[in-house]
């Protein structure tokens, strides 16, 4: 700190960039964080964005409830399905909402001004949208387990659902922040983000319904395996493409 | 840019004449399959539209990431023409597929990984469009269509290898055939000729089409520069 203040040549500010070494990626983990922690902070004091999802995910797994009439039986084939289904709609409430807040009063504008890399905006945005989504389904899971008598804390099922929601939102996040600048806004975010998810909900429902019915272990690993690349190649392609969607 | 290009011209009456031959072909000279009857000749021009469906789609794929490198908003033409073909060619696949598996595997519809894939890309496209018709700023609107036909490229390939972890049913008439397809057969010398020429005739009809659409976005560009200037 001491340095920063004592050096005031005008090249001062590029030298320190390209000259400490260390500095631009800790700048960068640091705007990442700093991006996830405001959204996080927000949350935590006005809860709104949580507990609409919450509400709304209870209301769904209400309604899976009839529709499907979720007896013991049925319950073990369609469990997966019923849980992927109510995080995926939970999912696209979350996003569109921690997107909109950006937009509404300019705030997306502001943090495009800020000196760091864009792609730090989008790591910091997926960062906290995930959180929210592990939030949800770190409270549903409990309270279905509870409603149907099923345990699904296991740690394999735990795994399989941060794979996919990794991967849902990282997608999710790119075209949130697409959806957003378009004169629909809401509706248009699950029309662009289900046909794109659709490997991560197929690889999500089979692996966790593999799992829950105990089946051996190389009839999941495929699955798991899928889900893992699509995380990979998708978080590389947003972190590419992301420029382009806040880009004026 | 005012009267259409001869060469275009020529081009649109060589694949109407290639359509022409191309249906005699599949519906008089082709032999009938033995097992499923006239109903097979659907597959050539099933498969020549999937294969068609395909370029389009590979193409907008391609001019996707070309505009986004280059930020030329004639790859953004040339991306929505590649798009609205593939479109069209898939649904028609889809269609005709839907014919042919009506009598041979009993129902109109299966989740097979083609058809999945395929009815995947037109739920992609037909969010393109909308997507599209939701920006008013150009610019944005390019990038926009560029970025998200990029994802549906990467993406629906692997929705494809997801569905195929299930087993299949559609027969693979060219290549090597999984034991669990149904409906599949071998083709003879004359079944290949019309397939070929089929293949052919909807390429040269794709690249006819391509052209056609290109230059349609083109006009579309001038006719609301022109309005523009004349609000002015």
């Amino acid at each position: 700190m001491k340095k920063i203040i004592e050096d005031r040549s005008p090249l001062s500010l590029r030298e320190r960039a390209e000259g400490e070494g260390k500095t631009p990626s800790g700048n960068y983990l640091r705007a990442i964080g700093a991006v996830a922690w405001k959204d996080l902070a927000a949350e935590l004091r006005s809860k709104e964005l949580l507990s609409a999802m919450l509400v709304f995910a209870l209301l769904v797994i209400f309604i899976f409830n009839f529709a499907l009439e979720l007896d013991v039986k049925t319950r073990d084939s369609v469990t997966s399905g019923v849980l992927w289904v109510t995080f995926v709609f939970a999912g696209t409430l979350g996003l569109n909402r921690s997107m909109a807040i950006e937009k509404d009063r300019g705030c997306l504008d502001g943090l495009l001004l800020a000196p760091v890399d864009r792609s730090a905006i989008y790591f910091g945005k997926a960062i906290s949208n995930l959180a929210f989504m592990l939030i949800v389904e770190i409270i549903v899971l409990p309270v279905y387990s509870l409603l149907y008598n099923t345990n699904l804390f296991q740690p394999g099922l735990l795994l399989i659902i941060l794979l996919g929601s990794i991967g849902y939102t990282a997608v999710g996040t790119l075209l949130s922040a697409m959806s957003v600048q378009t004169r629909t806004r809401d509706v248009m975010l699950p029309i662009l983000l289900f046909p794109i998810i659709l490997p991560v909900v197929i690889a999500a429902i089979r692996a966790s319904g593999a799992y829950l019915q105990n089946m051996p272990f190389d009839q999941i690993l495929p699955w798991l395996n899928l889900l893992i690349v699509y995380d990979v190649i998708f978080i590389a392609v947003a972190f590419m493409v992301f420029d382009y969607v806040v880009e004026e | 840019m005012k009267t259409k290009p001869s060469a275009l011209k020529a081009l649109d009456i060589a694949s109407l004449i290639l359509l022409a031959v191309a249906t005699y072909l599949a519906l008089v000279f082709a032999p009938t399959e033995r097992v499923m009857g006239d109903v097979q000749r659907v597959f050539y021009f099933h498969v020549a539209t999937a294969w068609v469906g395909l370029l389009g789609f590979v193409a907008a794929g391609v001019t996707g990431i070309i505009y986004l490198r280059t930020q030329d908003l004639k790859w953004d033409l040339v991306e929505q023409a590649a798009v609205e073909i593939s479109l069209v060619f898939f649904f028609i696949t889809i269609i005709l597929g839907s014919i042919w598996a009506r009598p041979i595997w009993n129902t109109w519809w299966t989740w097979d990984p083609r058809l999945t894939s395929a009815s995947i890309v037109e739920l992609i496209y037909l969010a393109y469009l909308m997507l599209r018709q939701g920006i008013e700023d150009p610019d944005r609107r390019a990038r926009f269509g560029a970025v998200y036909t990029l994802v549906g490229a990467i993406s629906v390939p692997i929705t494809f290898l997801s569905i195929r972890l299930f087993r299949t049913i559609h027969p693979v008439v060219i290549g090597n055939e999984s034991s669990a397809a149904e409906g599949g057969f071998a083709m003879t010398g004359d079944m290949k000729i019309a397939f070929f020429f089929a293949l052919f005739a909807f390429t040269i009809i794709f690249i006819d089409l391509f052209w056609n659409r290109i230059r349609l976005g083109h006009l579309q560009q001038k006719v609301e520069q022109l309005k523009l200037k004349v609000m002015d």
